[in-house]
């Protein structure tokens, strides 16, 4: 069972009280009539599943119930980072190369 | 029967004896011992069967590791165990303990005849031989595999015994305490930090409880045991738990423990746990496990009485029993030559010690012979005799790499040690990597991903001192990293034994090697020739060897095996070890009951049960009640004599002939509020709500972004800026998550608020002609008369004196009320329209009649007639869509190819042909029923009953282009029949024109 740091919370807090949410950064088009199918699916279906730094959207459900975004390391399993809604992607690289991988 | 128990010798208590039974005979042991030392004492070592070739089997070890003395334990009805390991069950008063994998008894089975088809069982045996005739599978395999699969039996009744679980943050955990652990727990525990120092065994103390001899700090080893503990029972910071199995280590340094409470004592106290899971989240662990015997691989190694060197030592020194009178040591290291020199200082004669390295250290076999034990030097084993109980060993000498000519030494015990593996399991477990030392020929800790230090023989060292130095330099180690000031104590050692040996792969022979039973994996029967046979079939892998042999599968997990498959698999492969790899270990690291992962989740508690206001009252009037999602509801009230089919017409008829009265508080409600408000209505659901009135309600629909249906429910506008949303009662948690999510992630710019409500509200519902005649003279405040509030109407109002927010809605097709009270008055006002509905035979119903008078009138319950594949064109429902509207969740996939094209499955009324047959849901829809098999499904049936208001049956199906189909019969295949229907475009039965809603 993980610890994760909510952002709002500014805690580490167990797994138990947080739910998945998915790829985080893929916002909905302010346009969707104007996507071509093609990008429509991709919008809805395809997602980077990468090995190595992911960035994802959890919620704290059983807290303060805010979503968030966290950059985890998908070989390791752990959080590397963790940024409120609207803040921007950190950079994937300065997060490895962090002595710590801190998740604050 | 002879005693093997040696006075004055062990930690055993000489003067309490404990009886106990084997397969139903009766033994003496004593207070301390376990289960298998208690055997040994006895003289029996026959405890068990192998699980493939039904072998005989003894005692192999004296800790988890052990792979065969595994019996069936029983104290009491629904107290019985399967697969309990001898080594570590501690001797009670009265356990009843049985053998397993035999019939008809333990000493004459005739399961054994397995192993004189050795052949049939070889490597892999799982995938060749069950392959043809597809016949035999059923008749003759099956029961094959299922006799031999799985060891015990598994226990018949439910579980008697309650367990507990319990959280706890510490700043350094030490898993073993042994004396490394205890030197660990000392030098951390002397800083301040908080430790938590745990042991699998029931006493601490590991290696020193088999090592009397040694010196520590100018005591005997048991003194200072003694002393060191009792320091730590002086630190407040220390918490020492024995009988505590560190089952998973996982991320963060969350160790999971499985923690013994009351299998060792004679009388389990009623109101105690058996078992405690604890979650121990630690700042720093300290892995002090020790290391692990391994056997050595030789034809016959394993007949009862062949047991591990350093498992003889410890019945010696630990539990005062003797495992022999004559026993012969084969060995590749050094330690077993003390468990020879302990034995003979108690007084057995060890006949020799044969040992496969050409060249020892002379004091060992100095002291060897000084005891009158003949030492053999560069020797091999080529085999054993005796069934029950091994009566010699074969041995000889190694001459230019080959064994020379035999000798058979008669002994009445085999004490062998192939060396010893550091036990890295729970560091494993943190996908850590193991590295081969080439010198020590071992695995050991390489990089780590956690908070960790690894101390002792864990690591390669052997020795007491070498193992205590090191536990006090991790102890402090991981101290500090706690925040500690520490330093590492010093301890002063005298009489160590230290040592060292090689590691080997399958002992050399001079018989067909093809025809050696020598074993690897004792639980699963996997021998060498096994492993080279997988090699030759063409694994490479050491993933694919394990999985086709099963070499490593057993419950022990490969603790004994892993590392001899391992050596012989790089040896048939021309490889080194670590370019074979090591199969990866994983939790449990040792077998742990159901009960205890289960905990307190169980029975009631297992999930909540989340009743309504008026669930009491449902339950004192005899209802029947179906869990829908995690409520529970009144499904049927059925009166004295009534079956469930009876009630049900019952309850239909008096809704449609006068009034019914529901509880529909489950339904899910949130309160959407907020300047914005009506905006993100408009986004979220597909219907328009610019337009809706203030005290007007509409249908809501759902969608996912995929434009798949999600939910529905009646939604009212309350005001300007608040609706009252209502969900289906299992989705309301995921359509308000849904909503957090697009208006926290998509569109934190609109001004909304979200509200749960859905245990606020207690919901009443009326349906039935004389539904506003009941209701109206409770109604204060607005007029409820046709004109005044028609069908889709909602006011706030008193209902009985009771704020109240009223619906005219109907799930029913009659005409309808939903009153809606705070949850603390439902109950009153039940009883209220109860009492006044007298007058009107008022008639309370379950789920099932609603689900009835709804499927009369073609409402979809979504998640029963939509699957998460039906869009809303697909369930009829395309009139729910706001057509001017420019987007909202859903709306772009509704235009994608796939929504639109043909063939898509489309909800349909269903009418059986023989009226009186009612289909069954989830029945499968086919064109053809003469079609050869597997036939072409065209959908299902997805809402069917018998309507009391039709004369007949009626059903709801989602077939392919099933509204072209109009009119069209269509089948479906039954088990004992074939049941022909019609389908009709239109979903509504009853009143299709909709006059008695409006009434
Ligand atoms: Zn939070």
């Amino acid at each position: 069972m993980l610890l994760i740091y909510c952002p709002y919370c500014e805690q580490d807090l167990p797994e138990l009280e947080f739910a998945y949410a998915g790829e985080a950064h893929i916002a909905r088009p302010a346009d969707p009539a104007a996507l071509s199918d093609e990008e429509w699916r991709d919008f809805l279906f395809i997602r980077s599943n990468p090995k190595g730094v992911h960035f994802e959207r959890w919620r704290h459900l059983n807290g303060c119930a805010r979503f968030f975004n966290a950059a985890r390391e998908t070989v390791g399993d752990k959080f590397l980072a963790t940024y409120k809604a609207g803040e921007p992607r950190p950079d994937a690289d300065a997060l490895l190369a962090s002595p710590t991988g801190d998740a604050k | 029967m002879t005693s093997y128990r040696l006075p004055n010798r062990g930690r055993v208590d000489h003067r309490k004896s404990v009886r106990f039974t084997f397969d139903g005979k009766s033994y003496q042991g004593l207070a301390g011992d376990t289960l298998a030392s208690a055997l040994l004492a006895n003289g029996v070592h026959l405890m068990g069967r192998s699980f493939k070739y039904h072998r005989p089997r003894g005692v192999v070890s004296a800790g988890s590791d052990e792979p065969n003395a595994l019996m069936g334990t029983r104290r009491g009805p629904g107290r019985f165990e399967p697969n309990t390991r001898a080594t570590i069950q501690e001797l009670r008063a009265g356990l009843e303990a049985t053998s397993q994998n035999r019939w008809p008894s333990l000493a004459f089975d005739m399961g054994a005849i397995n192993d004189n088809m050795g052949s049939l069982f070889s490597a892999g045996f799982y995938y060749k031989t069950f392959m043809w005739p597809r016949s035999f599978w059923d008749r003759v395999y099956e029961p094959i595999i299922r006799n031999a699969a799985g060891l015990g039996v598994s226990p018949t009744e439910s579980d008697a015994d309650t367990y507990a679980s319990r959280f706890h943050h510490t700043d350094v955990l030490v898993v073993g305490a042994g004396p490394a652990g205890l030197a660990a727990a000392l030098a951390a525990g002397r800083a301040g930090a908080s430790v938590m120092l745990v042991d699998e065994n029931a006493e601490p103390g590991g290696t020193l409880l088999s090592e009397p001899s040694v010196v520590i700090d100018g005591k005997p080893a048991w003194d200072w045991l003694a002393q060191a503990l009792a320091e730590l029972a002086g630190l407040p910071n220390v918490t020492v738990m024995t009988r505590t199995t560190a089952i998973g280590y996982y991320h963060q340094n969350l160790v999971g423990l499985a923690q013994r409470l009351t299998d060792h004592l004679d009388t389990a106290p009623s109101d105690a746990p058996r078992e405690r899971m604890w979650k121990v989240r630690a700042r720093e662990v300290v892995l002090a496990q020790g290391a692990l015997e391994k056997p050595l691989v030789f034809d016959g190694n394993d007949r009862p009485g062949v047991m591990l060197a350093g498992a003889a030592q410890t019945y010696l020194n630990r539990f005062g029993v003797k495992v022999g009178d004559r026993p012969a040591i084969v060995t590749a290291h050094d330690s077993a030559w003390h468990a020879a020199f302990d034995l003979a200082d108690a007084g057995a004669k060890p006949v020799a010690i044969v040992d496969v390295r050409p060249a020892v250290d002379t004091a060992l076999t100095d002291r060897a012979r000084a005891l009158g034990i003949e030492v053999l030097l560069g020797r091999t084993v080529t085999g054993t005799s005796g069934r029950l109980r091994v009566k010699s060993l074969r041995v000889n000498r190694m001459e230019g790499g080959k064994p020379g000519a035999p000798r058979d030494i008669g002994c009445d015990a085999v004490l062998m040690c192939g060396g010893w593996t550091p036990c890295l399991h729970l560091f494993s477990h943190t996908q850590s990597k193991l590295a081969w030392d080439e010198a020590l020929q071992v695995y050991l800790p390489g990089k780590k991903t956690e908070a960790v230090q690894i101390a002792g023989a864990g690591r390669g060292l052997w020795g007491i001192a070498s193992t205590l130095e090191d536990g006090a330099t991790a102890g402090a180690t991981a101290a500090r990293d706690a925040g500690h000031d520490a330093t590492a104590q010093t301890h002063t050692v005298t009489a160590d034994r230290t040592g060292s040996g090689v590691t080997c792969k399958e002992l050399p022979t001079d018989k067909d090697p093809g025809k050696a039973k020598a074993f690897i994996d004792f639980q699963n029967d996997v021998t060498a020739k096994d492993i080279r046979l997988a090699v030759r079939e063409g694994m490479r892998s050491i993933e694919h060897v394990k999985r086709y042999t099963t070499n490593g599968m057993a419950t022990d997990q490969g603790k004994m095996s892993n590392v001899n498959g391992l050596m012989i698999a790089s040896d048939a492969l021309g490889k080194a070890p670590p370019q074979v790899g090591l199969t990866t270990f994983r939790p449990p690291y040792s077998p742990t009951t159901f009960g205890t992962f289960a905990g307190y989740h169980k029975d009631a508690t297992f999930e909540v049960t989340r009743r309504t206001p008026i669930d009491g009252w449902a339950e004192a009037n005899g209802a029947a009640f179906e869990p829908v999602a995690l409520w529970r509801r009144a499904w049927y009230f059925p009166k004295p004599g009534e079956d469930m089919h009876a009630a049900v017409s019952r309850e239909c008829r008096a809704a449609r002939a006068s009034v019914g009265i529901f509880d529909a508080s489950t339904l899910g409600k949130i309160e959407v509020t907020g300047r914005d408000a009506v905006t993100f209505m408009e986004r979220m659901y597909t219907n328009p709500w610019a337009k809706l009135g203030v005290g007007r309600c509409r249908y809501g629909l759902l969608l996912g972004e995929d434009g798949f249906i999600r939910d529905d429910g009646v939604i009212g506008r309350l005001s300007a800026d608040r609706f009252h949303v209502t969900t289906t009662t299992g989705g309301a948690a995921r359509v308000l998550n849904m909503m957090e999510d697009y208006l926290q992630t998509e569109w934190p710019d609109l001004k909304v608020w979200l509200t749960s409500t859905t245990e606020q509200w207690a919901t009443i519902a009326l349906q039935g002609p004389n539904a506003r005649k009941l209701l109206e003279p409770f109604v204060e405040g607005i007029d409820i008369s046709a004109e005044a509030f028609p069908h889709m109407a909602v006011a706030e109002c008193t209902v009985a004196g009771f704020p109240a927010r009223l619906f005219r809605i109907s799930f029913t097709g009659e005409l309808g009320f939903e009153v809606n009270v705070p949850a603390r008055h439902g109950l009153a006002l039940w009883e209220k329209l109860m009492a006044a509905g007298q007058q009107y035979d008022i008639c309370p119903y379950g789920t099932e009649t609603m689900h009835v008078l709804r499927a009369e009138k073609g409402y979809i319950i979504v998640g029963q007639d939509t699957d998460g594949t039906l869009t809303p064109d697909d369930a009829g429902l395309t009139w729910a869509i706001g057509k001017a509207k420019r987007d909202f969740v859903g709306k772009r996939s509704l235009a994608r190819p796939d929504m639109v094209a043909k063939g898509r499955k489309q909800l349909v009324g269903l009418l059986t042909d023989d009226p009186k047959v009612v289909l069954q849901e989830g029945a499968q829809i086919v064109a053809d029923p003469s079609q050869p098999k597997p036939m072409t499904m065209l959908g299902h049936v997805t809402s069917s009953y018998w309507s009391d208001a039709l004369g007949r049956s009626i059903a709801m199906a989602v077939v392919v282009d099933g509204r072209d189909r109009d009119g069209q019969t269509l089948h479906v295949p039954m088990p004992d029949r074939t049941i022909t229907a019609k389908v009709v475009k239109s979903t509504v039965f009853y009143d299709p024109e909709n006059t008695r809603i409006s009434a």
